[in-house]
């Protein structure tokens, strides 16, 4: 299998902090691979540095086979990766309505067909076209993040980056975008790569994932192996610990 | 929970809390009751389920153009709808306490944080600085923080998360409240601090034999940290219920919240969602 997103020995610098350090892995096309880390692990640095929203000094990037190591993105990158935020709230241009959102990757892509292709992206994440000419404030978290997958999707990417796509969410909510993304994974055959501080979402929506800590990946391992817990590092452990919750000692 | 007739730390009946709109009246909190002994009681809820309302109003946090109507409102006996704005201040931070999600938001940025945490006991007792820097000390050391002289001349922003929520757990416990109010105090913590932050509080709680509403969006952790849950939903208690016996729960909606979180090993794919019934809400 092919590889879609390969990055070689990736370093990222802020003056002398080292947010990655010499950072490897290597994602198959239609794989979904997860990276879990605690804040300041540089799991989003990683997934900024292959959008291309934070240079990196040292190392090679490769997606799907082209290499992107000191080279601006052009558009033909963005339409194969596109990335869905975190915060719901911050990444929608709160004076812009729903279909200036999704009209705007269209127009810098010229495409002609927005009216056909915004509906669908609006039936596509359940929502419809009610909601089309709504601002993002009179959306719910829970909806303002649908509207991030559909601005995501509208471009027919290949590959989908997601930095905590439903840290931000209620719980309830969180499985009704967690089920959206497979959806949309299995109707397009996507590739995801997927951030996230917690075990039990990256092991339900990944198959394999690397732990990050201090800008270095500890270890990758299967889901599979984590479910029987074979895995060698003892932060993984720890990880896999505190994500039980809590318990009372004695 | 033994009570006998000791009355309880707290009494809610009927609890209200309105906030006038432009279109109209807002209930976030409609009609809550319950009683509180020395004991942990988890309240649980999405946002938007008055759960946080329910803390704040109790603590008298409520914004001045919202109404607080209750039947009974009462701390130690006390009415406290009726109580002068003067004892309602020094009860807080004295009898009643609050530890807040976020230390980068609740911390006071420009005090250091012994100067913080002086500075609550000082305004509820009557001591000479150099025992309220030594009570500091001490609080400090009782959170954990392993060098209590160093972290107590360093400003929030120079601490991390953890050690910021751990400061405002030892400036709440200082004057030995006898009830705290914990609303989501590790939710914005990475998940191995979580547990940490977590049990310090836990100790000091139990130790010291205070009364805690732990307030928060997840059910599986309030579960695992108080003897009683009370879910909300709508402004409303659909459920209370032993922690023990979270699998015993009737309403759908704390069924579904059981349900809906993914875990290492379970394998539902899709995962099962809520299916809000809009009876849930009446």
């Amino acid at each position: 299998m092919s590889s879609a997103v390969s990055t070689r020995d990736m370093t990222v610098s802020f003056h002398e902090f080292k947010a990655l350090n010499n950072v490897s892995v290597d994602v198959a096309e239609g794989e979904s691979f997860g990276i879990v880390g605690e804040s300041g692990s540089g799991k989003s640095t990683l997934l900024r540095a292959i959008a291309g929203l934070v240079p990196f000094q040292q190392g090679r990037l490769t997606v799907n086979g082209r290499d992107y190591s000191n080279r601006a993105r052009d558009k033909d990158f963005y339409r194969t990766v596109q990335m869905v935020f975190q915060d719901p709230y911050g990444s929608l241009h709160p004076r812009q309505t729903v279909d200036r959102l999704l009209l705007e990757p269209l127009a810098i892509h010229g495409y002609t067909d927005v009216e056909t292709r915004i509906n669908r992206a609006l039936d596509e994440v359940g929502l419809g076209s009610g909601f089309r000419f709504r601002y993002s404030h009179q959306l719910s978290g829970g909806q303002r993040q649908r509207i991030a997958i559909a601005r995501a999707l509208i471009l027919e990417p290949k590959i989908l980056l997601l930095d905590e796509p439903t840290s931000a969410l209620d719980a309830s909510i969180q499985a009704e975008i967690l089920n959206l993304l497979e959806q949309a994974r299995r109707d397009r055959n996507l590739t995801f790569i997927m951030v996230s501080h917690d075990l039990g979402v990256i092991s339900h929506m990944c198959g394999r994932l690397a732990v990050m800590r201090q800008g270095e990946v500890v270890e990758t391992v299967p889901v599979e192996a984590l479910k029987r817990r074979e895995f060698s590092a003892e932060y993984t452990r720890q990880l896999l610990v505190a994500s039980e919750g809590f318990r009372r000692v004695g | 929970m033994m009570m006998g007739s000791v009355p309880p730390l707290l009494s809610v009946e009927d609890l209200r809390v309105t906030f006038p709109t432009r279109t109209g009246e807002v209930q976030a909190v409609r009609g809550v009751s319950f009683t509180l002994g020395r004991e942990r009681l988890g309240i649980v809820g999405e946002s938007g389920s008055g759960k946080s309302q329910t803390g704040r109003a109790i603590m008298g946090l409520t914004p001045g153009h919202a109404r607080i109507t209750a039947k009974t409102l009462s701390f130690g006996g006390r009415d406290l709808l009726t109580m002068p704005a003067g004892e309602r201040r020094d009860l807080r931070g004295k009898r009643v306490a609050m530890i807040l999600q976020d230390p980068k938001y609740s911390l006071n940025p420009v005090m250091t944080i012994g100067r913080q945490i002086v500075e609550t006991l000082k305004t509820h007792e009557k001591v000479s600085a150099t025992e309220a820097r030594e009570r500091a000390l001490a609080m400090l050391e009782a959170v954990q923080i392993r060098d209590p002289q160093r972290v107590f001349n360093l400003y929030p922003h120079e601490v991390s998360g953890g050690m910021g929520q751990r400061a405002m757990i030892a400036m709440m416990l200082v004057c030995g409240p006898e009830l705290l109010i914990a609303d989501e105090p590790t939710s914005a913590l990475d998940v191995t601090v979580q547990l940490e932050v977590l049990s310090i509080l836990d100790k000091l709680v139990a130790d010291r034999g205070m009364g805690l509403i732990f307030i928060s969006h997840d059910l599986r952790l309030v579960s695992s940290f108080c003897d009683r849950v009370l879910v909300m939903y709508g402004g409303r208690i659909v459920e209370e219920l032993p922690s023990a016996n979270l699998a015993d729960a009737q309403h759908p909606y704390t069924r579904g919240l059981l349900n809906c979180l993914p875990t290492i090993d379970s394998d539902r794919h899709p995962l099962p969602v809520l299916d809000r019934k809009p009876e849930w809400a009446l």
